[in-house]
């Protein structure tokens, strides 16, 4: 089961503390993040990879889905 | 590294397009001022009769543009708000009360410190010391709430104003005040103010420059990515002043400044704490503004009502320093803030289970 994080409508910082958050809760389980806009996308992706995980993208409509693994 | 070596080149334009401003006829340190000139348009509209200070900036009008149309072609534009907006206005207001005081918004301290104006460097710790403030809120779960999508036409409510704002300043109606001297009499000219603010505008749109965002990543996370464009800033700036013989080291007789250090410095502290509440400096507001965010359009407003609030009860800093009613404006925002930050504070983590009940 994919830990699923909603950050929709949330503007940087928050989707970068929540995921972060999430990923260190998970530890190596993979973490699903939903974000709104291309800037928490970026961030949220540049943060992750930071971490040593790897992140795939796909748009979901107007939003973004981030499948982070390790 | 690709983001990397992009960031530094758009702080490096940014810090040589300010000196080639005040080279060709701006203020001097104030290439680029975000707060200086939303109050130089709020006296142009007549909503401060501060005779010094009224000019439709065209600099704000391109940021905007710039932006608007990068994200239009990138296709980031997308009309959403209602994330708090009536407090965004105050701390948009807040914001501008504390840039005022010092003479600058943190743009125009980096220039300031890189023209030599060692006031700046009074003022830099003290806007440190705000944004670390916000992110002890951050921490605890800050937060204005969700926005919302919204109809397109929001979204262009902010670049609308802007292209209203740039006919006003090319047909110079008798309505519209511009001074006769002071600040707001200098500008370079229109075609560099208009191209410095729309190619300001596209850098910072890709790019996401911050100058809040550059200390709050730094201290949050340890994330220097933004750091590296406000360094760019500085250096490049204060390289082209000492080519240009644009840099006078010193406290005293600086241009636009005055010495009282501690409203310097606490000044500064509210616009540093303002700025992380409403999650952007005054420049990454009107970025946002031009990719359709309405709430930073209101943070905007925020930032013009606060400065005709500023000059209509003589609460501005000005050359002779802070009014005693200008020093208890300091001291009332950042008790303000500080409600607002406490106000919207609440462990994010507990709310999240039921939101991810709902996405999954």
């Amino acid at each position: 089961m994919t830990e699923l994080v909603d950050c929709r409508g949330l503007s940087c910082p928050e989707p970068v503390m929540l995921a972060r958050q999430a990923l260190e809760k998970a530890a190596d389980q993979p973490v699903t993040v939903f974000v709104s806009n291309a800037v928490a996308r970026d961030n949220v992706t540049r943060a992750a990879k930071a971490m040593g995980r790897q992140v795939k993208v796909e748009d979901e409509g107007e939003d973004f889905k981030l499948f982070i693994s390790k | 590294m690709r983001d990397r070596v992009f960031i530094i080149i758009a702080g490096a334009v940014v810090g040589l397009l300010a000196v080639i401003l005040v080279l060709q006829g701006n203020p001097a340190n104030m290439g680029f001022c975000i707060a200086c000139f939303i109050r130089d348009i709020s006296g142009a509209l007549g909503l401060h009769r501060a005779g010094v200070v009224q000019y439709l900036r065209p600099e704000i009008i391109g940021l905007v543009l710039g932006s608007f149309v990068t994200a239009l072609y990138v296709r980031e534009f997308k009309a959403t708000g209602g994330s708090s907006p009536v407090l965004r206005f105050f701390l948009g207001m807040l914001m501008m009360a504390g840039a005022l005081i010092f003479l600058g918004c943190p743009l125009r301290m980096v220039l300031r410190l890189a023209g030599g104006d060692w006031n700046a460097m009074v003022a830099l710790p003290g806007y440190v010391l705000g944004v670390w403030f916000g992110t002890l809120f951050l921490r605890r779960g800050y937060t204005l709430g969700r926005s919302q999508e919204q109809a397109p036409v929001n979204g262009y409510a902010g670049p609308f104003m802007a292209i209203v704002l740039l006919i006003l300043l090319v047909t110079a109606p008798a309505f519209i005040f511009f001074s006769e001297e002071g600040p707001g009499s200098m500008s370079a000219p229109l075609f560099l103010t208009l191209g410095a603010g729309l190619l300001v505008g596209i850098l910072a749109q890709r790019t996401r420059l911050c100058t809040m965002g550059a200390i709050r990543d730094l201290i949050l996370f340890k994330d220097y990515h933004l750091f590296l464009g406000f360094v760019a800033i500085f250096v490049v700036a204060m390289i082209g002043n000492l080519f240009t013989g644009q840099f006078a080291p010193g406290f005293a007789e600086q241009p636009v400044a005055h010495i009282d250090h501690l409203w310097n410095f606490s000044g500064m502290t509210v616009v540093g704490l303002a700025a992380v509440l409403a999650g952007g400096c005054p420049m990454r507001q009107l970025i946002l503004t031009g990719e359709g965010q309405s709430d930073a359009l209101i943070t905007v407003l925020g930032m013009a009502g606060g400065a005709a609030f500023m000059h209509n009860f003589g609460l501005a800093g000005s050359p002779a320093g802070v009014s005693p009613a200008g020093q208890w404006i300091v001291i009332i925002s950042l008790v303000v803030l500080f409600i607002i930050g406490a106000a919207n504070t609440r462990l994010l983590a507990a709310g999240k289970n039921k939101e991810k009940a709902k996405a999954s």
